[in-house]
């Protein structure tokens, strides 16, 4: 958990792509589940957060 | 002679066909690539794939982008063309039909996904072993993914007719049900099913077929030192077949969830979206108001929301992906 945070804080590639990804799997869940219409309507919002954020981590460097 | 072959087969050419070649090049042609670096040269080779790539797939993108904001019709072309800000968006994401195209489209993609991994790798470890005509079984169950998805839709749709359709009379045989009593395409609950059912028999081969790639990379060593370790034949499926075959199946899977996220052809010609609404994919819909209502505008607001939705999937899919081969 340390190793997480310590990523996160000293931006590496492992932990912001796994936020980015939960990020993704969030936004496109709302945006097919048929239960909340709210949860559909910021799921675009949550995806395109997600994609781009996945786009820009993935050129940070490798963790140790 | 000038050329000759070399033990590999390859021609070589002597100095004196290759000064004859270039010097059949027309002088100004040569004048100008003489001065040329490689670099330059390579930009000639790439420059004309890089701007077809420019403008057939980057600026219609930028495009769609810039009309996602207006109130653009394209059946209006005097009309002046208002920046509307994120109104269409707003619009969208609010909208209950498009939610419910949402909905049909991820029950779609669900169980297409779900038969299509289970049938496919099952025929795909059973073709796997020897047996007397198994490349004629192979070319037997590849068939239905050759068919045009016209065809195939035209074809099921006779098949699914309760009167004289072959599909009612099979479940009619087995459970004893009278085949006029339901109607898979016309029935709310079994239209989806039935879109389901010829998807799943149209492509499983495609899938079957990766598999098959897969098993057959996996080296028979492997599974020998396994049988020495006296593995049981499970132990060694679950601990070698599956791990190996993994990144095929996920490919596999990435392949066909794109493809079947923008299922068009197949739905349309089977049930065009209905009855009702239930069976109107998100493609579907995107159609219906950009070629039928003329909401330019708003549906490339809609074609970006599943465009970014694709490329979010496309992006984890293929570092999974990249994960498993790793290991």
């Amino acid at each position: 958990m340390t190793r997480f945070f310590k990523g996160l804080l000293t931006l590496k590639r492992g932990p912001w792509e796994l936020i980015a990804t939960l990020l993704i799997g969030v936004g496109v869940f709302m945006l097919m589940q048929p239960f909340y219409l709210w949860a559909y309507t910021y799921s675009f919002i949550v995806t395109l957060v997600g994609t781009v954020m996945f786009i820009v981590v993935s050129h940070f460097s490798e963790q140790e | 002679m000038a050329s000759e072959r070399s033990p590999m087969g390859a021609i070589n050419m002597s100095d004196k066909t290759i000064d004859r070649l270039a010097g059949a090049t027309p002088v100004r042609v040569a004048r100008k690539i003489k001065g040329l670096s490689d670099r330059a040269i390579a930009w000639i080779f790439v420059g004309p794939t890089i701007f077809l790539l420019l403008a057939v797939n980057i600026f219609p993108l930028i495009w769609t982008i810039n009309l996602s904001f207006t109130n653009f019709k394209a059946n209006r072309l005097n009309r002046e063309v208002e920046y509307i800000g994120l109104r269409n968006y707003e619009r969208i994401l609010g909208d209950s039909d498009i939610w419910l195209s949402m909905q049909a489209t991820a029950h779609f993609l669900f169980w297409t996904l779900f038969f299509q991994v289970l049938i496919g790798f099952t025929l795909a470890w059973l073709i796997n072993k020897k047996f007397k005509g198994n490349d004629l079984w192979t070319t037997i169950i590849v068939l239905p993914m050759m068919l045009s998805p016209a065809v195939v839709g035209n074809f099921w749709t006779f098949l699914y007719q309760p009167q004289i359709g072959l599909f009612n009379y099979i479940v009619t045989f087995f459970t004893g049900a009278d085949p006029s009593s339901f109607e898979m395409l016309g029935s709310v609950d079994l239209a989806p099913w039935s879109i389901v059912i010829v998807d799943t028999w149209m492509w499983t081969p495609f899938v079957m077929l990766i598999c098959l790639a897969g098993l057959r990379s996996i080296p028979d060593y492997i599974y020998e030192a396994a049988e020495v370790d006296r593995a049981s034949k499970l132990r060694q499926f679950f601990t070698i077949t599956i791990p190996m075959v993994l990144p095929f199946l996920m490919l596999a899977v990435l392949f066909r969830g794109i493809e079947n996220f923008k299922m068009f052809d197949l739905v349309v010609q089977l049930t065009g979206g209905g009855p009702g609404s239930v069976t109107e994919m998100a493609s579907i819909n995107l159609k219906r108001e950009a070629f039928e209502k003329w909401r330019t505008g708003y549906s490339s607001a809609f074609a970006i929301i599943l465009f970014v939705t694709v490329f979010g999937l496309a992006s984890i899919y293929v570092k999974a992906l990249n994960k498993v081969k790793e290991r």
